[in-house]
């Protein structure tokens, strides 16, 4: 905790004293260009999301970048409304948000809620997924989810640590391969791979070609022209939504969320173009 | 807008209904796949040998529970028994010493005696009393509990006793909910957030004030202190006190199934939704972080709430000691006013008072009786007020409620039982609010604990006057 | 035959979900879709619920949901 604090970024300067100072020693040499801006700085160039399956360590990763001290606890639900804070990374200024845990996009609880509506109309710039490389299997088809919304992803394999305990090992080139998007191993605990997440982040973050979003593929010929149908509506609606193919299918399914940003015109917001705050 | 809404619901009926489910079997087999390639496992350990026979002794039909037993009466025997020391120190050192120090310095300066009183008999004293009481077994409490929920045994905990939730109609994860109560209700309601069903949630919530929380603690520490303890020899009092704060939690327990039994059985009726909880890996607790977080965060944070709070009460508590309507002051008014149905429920009119006095935060409540208790006592007894402000430990707030208050055990055991059934405090009840956004709940989550606890009281007290203990 | 039948220690692969709406979404989010494979673990001391292995993770049902699952026992295998 007490490490001393390394040449602080170049980023502006914080508005609020880092609560940890910096790195610990892991972090050392790449990381020397983080400063952890505890509370959210006032300007910052990107938002970054944190979201992912519960309890897969999305606050210890968060207090890690941030150096704020986000409650952590060994259980699925500990983190149940959103928190901001921020970090700067070579000079450019980044706001975080930590999520609760949510097991997929098609959500009924509250703190689930709160996820999803960040992720789809927070407009976040990267969107970090916290998967535990444990239980790999179980997180993908979120990862998968968010992959339809944005290509603008960094999947974070935390807790490999933990992996190699049980005689895991993750090809991570492989899956960077399979979800077309960054996949570092992390052990955010120790402040493992946190230089290479950073990176990660901000090669995602700056790039003006991001993946494009994966493509639903259907293989039922009714549900496939019934989507293709009502996404034309979609985006004859909402110019330039995202993924209207993605509104479409939960629109289809009667989806209580997306009928009410429908309805509000929140939607619409998707559309708009990013901005640097 | 709706055009777009009512296409999907055309487009929607020439679909057959389970397209959601083929859409997620698609993604788990993406997953799957994906996985299957990604994923090497030398030794295709599932789980771990430790976890698993941590588990058999966590979960087994008898050690379970003996466990359960013997990790939270160890932590409350930490607490009581750890916080004894530094706490009589901090009463050495902010109430006797720091107040005559103060004291000295606002006669010195020439201070008129009714702002000395004020400031200094009241909001200091009030405020010194909040650090004493709260500081130590706040600092002790909350790092033990972090570590049991860093090391993952709270959901343990909730699969034990989820048979019993079922049984109740609450929802699986309302254990873990009510756990988080222990720290804080406010946060205990927020944490209910994870329980998917509006009908569940209502209930967990509503019952959230019968875990005991921080605020609380201090109370039911220091009535079994010096009132249970010391009924029974001086090395068995450590014991007999975390025995009895103990029982005060499974009495909670039990209020909170009996509590959620009742409303699933009349205003919140309805079926138990899918219960989804999930038991992580034991992962070894990160001590010294534990500590440090839950020192510099939780318990600073919560001490700065009890000041905040503190402070204006020690102003009211001084007021109402020291401004007179006719012959006698308005709190000794209040008092006599209050003291027919103190008697009812077996506590007394002081109580009472402190009990308004102290409706923003619970934290506040033992110094507050203590002060006033000191203030009416002392005019009672005849020594200036402020005199006998001065108590060295706990065994002196003993004796001074007994002496100048009149208590009995039936009123410390009366006033443990009410502290876990009364009324929400201010925070919580306003989270509450914003949770469910509905006047009524609201109203119902805070006055049905405060009916319980009349009700309760005056039982005991009934039952314990017909036996002739009181 | 259901999960709920299945006895300690044993594998199983899931047939079907007796359930419908967010119900049945809960449980498949969990990992419990026709064609995963799962173990049962362990019990509670009182006898409800259970917790079982499943994609990795361990997940808890009460009886009444395990009775909405259906299994096929016998299979060996992780998924
Ligand atoms: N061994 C190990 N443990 C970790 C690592 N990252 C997080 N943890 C632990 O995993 C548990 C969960 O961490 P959190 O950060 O609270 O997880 P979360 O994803 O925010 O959880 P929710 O808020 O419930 O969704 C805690 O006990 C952490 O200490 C890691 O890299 N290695
Ligand atoms: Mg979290």
């Amino acid at each position: 905790m007490a490490a001393p604090l390394p040449t602080p970024g170049v980023g502006p300067s914080p508005e609020q004293e880092p609560a940890g100072a910096c790195a610990s020693c892991a972090l050392a040499p790449s990381s020397a260009r983080l400063a952890r801006l505890g509370l959210a700085p006032g300007r910052y160039d990107h938002v970054v999301a944190l979201a992912g399956n519960p309890n897969t360590g999305k606050s210890t990763v968060f207090n890690a970048l941030t150096g704020l001290r986000q409650h952590v606890g060994n259980w699925a639900g500990k983190t149940v409304a959103r928190a901001e804070g921020g970090f700067s990374y070579g000079g450019t200024a980044y706001r975080i948000v930590d999520l609760p845990g949510t097991y997929s996009l098609l959500s009924t609880s509250t703190d689930e809620d709160v996820a999803r509506d960040v992720l789809l109309f927070g407009r976040p710039d990267v969107v970090v997924v916290v998967v535990d490389a444990t239980r790999l299997e179980r997180n993908l088809p979120l990862v998968l989810q968010i992959r339809q919304i944005t290509g603008r992803v960094v999947v974070a394999l935390n807790l490999v640590d933990e992996a190699r305990r049980h005689g895991i090992t993750v090809d991570t080139r492989h899956l960077t391969r399979e979800l077309g998007v960054p996949v570092v191993a992390t052990a955010a605990r120790r402040n493992e791979g946190l230089p290479e997440l950073l990176a990660a982040i901000a090669q995602v973050a700056t790039t003006d070609d991001p993946p494009k979003p994966l493509r639903l593929i259907h293989h039922d010929p009714a549900l496939e022209r019934a989507v293709a149908d009502l996404a034309a509506q979609v985006e004859a609606r909402f110019p330039g939504v995202p993924n209207s193919r993605w509104v479409a299918l939960r629109l289809l399914e009667g989806d209580a969320g997306i009928e009410e940003a429908v309805r509000s015109g929140t939607l619409g917001e998707l559309a708009t173009p990013r901005e640097a705050a | 807008m709706t055009d777009l809404l009512d296409e999907a619901a055309r487009l929607r009926r020439g679909l057959s209904d389970d397209v959601g489910d083929r859409v997620v079997e698609s993604l788990y087999t993406d997953a799957a796949r994906i996985a299957g390639t990604s994923v090497d496992r030398d030794d295709a350990r599932a789980r771990l040998t430790v976890d698993r026979a941590l588990d058999r002794v966590l979960t087994h039909r008898v050690w379970g529970f003996v466990a359960m037993g013997v990790l939270f009466f160890g932590v409350f025997w930490f607490t009581i028994a750890g916080a004894a020391v530094p706490s009589d120190l901090l009463y050495v050192l902010l109430v006797e010493n720091g107040h005559a120090w103060l004291r000295g310095i606002f006669d010195a300066v020439g201070s008129p005696w009714w702002l000395t009183g004020l400031l200094v008999d009241g909001v200091y004293l009030a405020t010194a009393w909040v650090v004493a009481v709260m500081l130590p077994p706040m600092a002790i409490f909350f790092p033990l509990f972090t570590l049991l929920e860093d090391f993952g045994y709270l959901p343990r905990v909730a699969f034990n006793l989820d048979r019993l939730f079922a049984r109740s109609g609450a929802h699986g994860k309302q254990a873990l909910t009510m756990m988080m109560g222990y720290g804080c209700n406010a946060a205990g309601v927020t944490a209910t957030r994870i329980i998917d069903s509006r009908r569940e949630r209502l209930i967990a919530i509503i019952t959230n004030n019968f875990s005991i929380c921080n605020g609380r603690w201090p109370t039911l520490i220091l009535m079994g202190t010096i009132f249970v303890g010391a009924v029974v020899p001086p090395a068995l009092a450590g014991f007999v006190a975390a025995g009895s704060v103990v029982a005060v939690v499974i009495v909670g327990i039990g209020v909170t199934l009996a509590v959620s039994w009742s409303l699933s059985r009349t205003v919140l009726r309805g079926e138990s939704s899918v219960y989804s909880l999930e038991l992580p890996p034991y992962r070894p607790p990160q001590i010294w972080r534990t500590l440090y977080t839950s020192i510099i965060d939780r318990t600073l944070k919560v001490l700065r709430r009890a000041l905040v709070m503190a402070a204006p009460a020690g102003a009211v508590i001084w007021l109402i000691g020291n401004v007179h309507l006719g012959d006698a002051s308005v709190a000794a008014h209040l008092v006599t006013a209050l003291s027919p149905l103190g008697w009812v429920i077996g506590l007394n009119g002081v109580i009472l008072l402190a009990y308004l006095v102290a409706v923003p935060a619970n934290e506040i409540i033992i110094p507050t009786i203590v002060m006033l208790t000191l203030t009416l006592g002392a005019n009672t007894l005849g020594a200036a007020p402020g005199v006998m402000l001065e108590l060295g430990d706990d065994a002196q707030i003993g004796t001074v409620l007994v002496t100048a208050g009149g208590w009995t055990l039936l009123t410390a055991v009366n006033l443990m039982l009410f502290t876990l059934l009364h009324n929400p405090c201010s925070t919580t009840v306003l989270t509450i609010w914003h949770e469910t956004r509905s006047v009524r709940w609201t109203t119902l989550a805070t006055l049905l604990p405060l009916g319980l606890g009349f009700a309760v009281c005056a039982l005991t007290a009934g039952v314990a006057r017909l036996l002739g203990w009181a | 035959m259901t999960l709920d039948e299945l006895p300690r220690g044993q594998r199983a692969v899931v047939t079907a979900l007796d359930l419908r709406g967010g119900e049945r979404r809960r449980l498949m989010d969990l990992g419990l879709l026709p064609g995963a494979a799962i173990r049962a673990d362990m019990t509670s001391p009182l006898g409800d619920p259970t917790a079982y292995e499943v994609r990795g993770a361990l997940v808890v049902l009460r009886r009444g949901q395990a009775r909405t699952v259906h299994v096929e026992a016998g299979c060996s295998g992780e998924s």
